[in-house]
């Protein structure tokens, strides 16, 4: 059997819930062995990760540089292609990072590459069957993969729920000499953290979120009246930043904000995962779509299949008579 | 500057519903409608931009089928210079390495200065660019926002990381980066610039013409195979409120008011 590692991400001395779930997709190669940790990064805070994965893994890879004290994918790439035994199994969270780095990590490993897993199904000898999804979680896929040659594994953040970790007395094993060239032709400048706007939907109780479904810029409105008139704000979903109809600080998912409404009203979004990301706290879900069939109705609380052009008014409408029978002002100041 | 964009032609999900054959081994394909892949599509405005600033020429390739011609035509008429179109039977099935195999062996036979894909295609695998890039031994970049032409041999970009933060890196060329969506505003083809490329030549080129992918492409060759397809687990789904509007309105007034939802 290949032996199997776990790219442990990590920020600020803290161990990142993808590791988590790494080792839980790992039982699936082998329920009775945990994979090695693999930890990069550099000085008290590699430190710190290492002292606390050694207490759930048996066996921690150490790669200690200051070339790697921010995990720039172009450099951890040659560094773990430096210590991975060829024919290895590597786990890695399909994120920002892992989209960066592991397509050419598997070329440098000459193994296969099987992104954004979402389900393992078995491993036989060395066939694995696993499964992904296309168009936008529309569909799945089954998939075989021959891991002959060994394989990196993308796994989709929070499809692998995080098991009760086994604790370990394991061992920190520096690797660090291995690690040799640790130049590259891309250099990280800086970290610009997110701007936000006028309004901050991280701290809104009820969110009115629009996606594509919504088709036109004009049409942002009708969603801005029905949350005008429940005292909500409006967020969105990717397609609509894209089309620059709404700002970036209103966008929900991994590239946008994290939000925690006690009510989400998912209006013409599909539901990919990456805007399901942004979506914590387990709120009150309801999605309207004209797709029974979009991904958003198998995560929605509430589910009403009609086209919202026509549905938001209709709610505000009536929103709007108890407002003035009960004589309050739900206007936002 | 020189650029290549790769591009892929994709079923579109805003045209079309997507749904699995009768024996689960392919989507539905009969009456599907095409189009370029959205994210291939901000790739192709961001090089016409970046030629319009500094110079140089765009090329367009993709690897496919005959019918994919479409695609190479419509960005041709949204500016790109040049279209390639790679295709060959020997090529079908090709898993990622495969298809980065054959593109590896088509840069080689130009000369390029930059590679831009789309961040990724209908099949979210995210895949091509960066196995591309570690082919040629390019240094390279995934989802990719901004591209500032910083002078001399290198680029500066900026990529997208979580929750609306950016990291800026100085990234040396030739390298490949993929194009997340939402860089820049796409120009609008219409039919009269399509028409207008309609007689210009696209060369096609197949596997005799690139050997040197011939160990990696194809589906023999391929690691990664599709064995099947289905509708995903619906989990606990969400309650479908049917009957009228106004009376899903209603159900929903009772919702709103218990969940906290009018304030």
């Amino acid at each position: 059997m290949a032996r199997v590692f776990a790219y442990i991400v990590h920020k600020d001395g803290v161990v990142d819930d993808s590791a988590a779930e790494l080792a839980t997709a790992a039982r699936q190669f082998d329920p009775q062995q945990p994979p090695t940790a693999i930890a990069a990064g550099w000085g008290d805070e590699l430190n710190r990760v290492c002292e606390d994965l050694r207490t759930t893994y048996p066996e921690v890879w150490k790669l200690a540089h200051e070339a790697l004290s921010y995990p720039d994918a172009e450099l951890l790439r040659k560094a773990l292609t430096c210590v991975v035994p060829r024919g290895s199994i590597v786990l890695v969270p399909h994120s920002h990072f892992g989209v960066d780095l592991s397509p050419g990590l598997s070329v440098k490993l000459d193994a296969a590459y099987v992104p954004d897993l979402v389900g393992i199904e078995s491993v036989d000898g060395k066939w694995l069957t696993g499964v992904r999804q296309e168009f936008g979680g529309l569909i799945s896929v089954r998939i075989r993969c021959d891991l002959l040659t060994g394989a990196v594994l993308n796994i989709r953040p929070g499809a692998f729920r995080s098991s009760e970790a086994v604790p370990a007395q394991g061992t920190v094993i520096d690797k660090s000499a291995e690690v040799v060239g640790l130049t590259a032709r891309r250099r990280h400048l800086e970290t610009i953290a997110a701007e936000t706007g006028g309004v901050d939907i991280t701290k809104e109780a009820v969110l009115v979120s629009i996606g594509r479904g919504i088709g036109e810029q004009e049409n942002i409105a009708i969603a801005e009246e029905l949350a005008e008139t429940m005292g909500a704000a409006v967020s969105c979903s990717r397609p609509v930043v894209d089309a620059k109809w709404m700002d970036k600080s209103r966008q929900v998912g991994s590239s946008g904000k994290t939000v925690r409404p006690k009510v989400y009203i998912a209006c013409g979004i599909s539901g990919s995962f990456q805007h399901l990301a942004g979506l914590k706290g387990n709120p009150f879900v309801i999605a309207i779509n004209k797709n029974p069939k979009a991904p958003i109705f198998r995560v929605a609380d509430v589910g009403i299949v009609d086209d919202i052009l026509e549905f938001l008014p209709a709610l505000t409408n009536r929103v709007r008579q108890d407002t003035v029978v009960d004589g309050a002002d739900r206007r936002r100041p | 500057m020189e650029i290549l964009v790769c591009v892929k032609r994709v079923p579109d999900t805003a045209e079309n519903e997507i749904e699995i054959n009768a024996d689960g081994t392919d989507i539905e394909r009969d009456d599907l409608v095409y189009s370029i892949n959205e994210a291939d599509n901000y790739a192709v405005e961001e090089a016409l931009q970046i030629v319009a600033s500094v110079g140089g020429s765009v090329t367009v390739v993709t690897v496919g089928e005959e019918d994919d011609e479409e695609v190479l035509r419509r960005q041709m008429a949204m500016g790109a210079s040049r279209a390639v179109m790679i295709a060959d039977a020997g090529f079908r099935g090709s898993d990622g390495r495969g298809v980065a195999a054959i593109l590896k062996a088509f840069v080689e036979q130009g000369r390029y200065d930059l590679i831009l894909t789309g961040v990724q295609a209908e099949d979210g695998c995210a895949q091509v660019g960066g196995m591309l890039a570690a082919l040629l031994d390019w240094p390279f970049a995934s989802l990719v926002t901004s591209i500032e032409v910083a002078g001399g041999d290198a680029l500066k970009i900026a990529r997208e990381i979580e929750g609306g933060s950016k990291e800026i890196h100085a990234i040396d060329l030739p390298c490949v980066l993929s194009i997340q969506t939402g860089i820049n505003e796409p120009r609008y083809v219409g039919m009269r610039g399509i028409r207008q490329v309609a007689s210009v030549p696209i060369p096609r080129l197949g596997a005799a013409d690139l050997a040197a992918a011939l160990g990696w492409a194809g589906s023999a060759r391929a690691k990664i195979v599709r064995t099947g397809y289905f509708v995903p687990p619906a989990g606990d789904g969400a309650e479908i409120l049917t009957g009228k509007r106004e009376a899903i309105v209603e159900q929903l007034m009772d919702l709103l008011k218990a969940k906290g939802g009018l304030n």
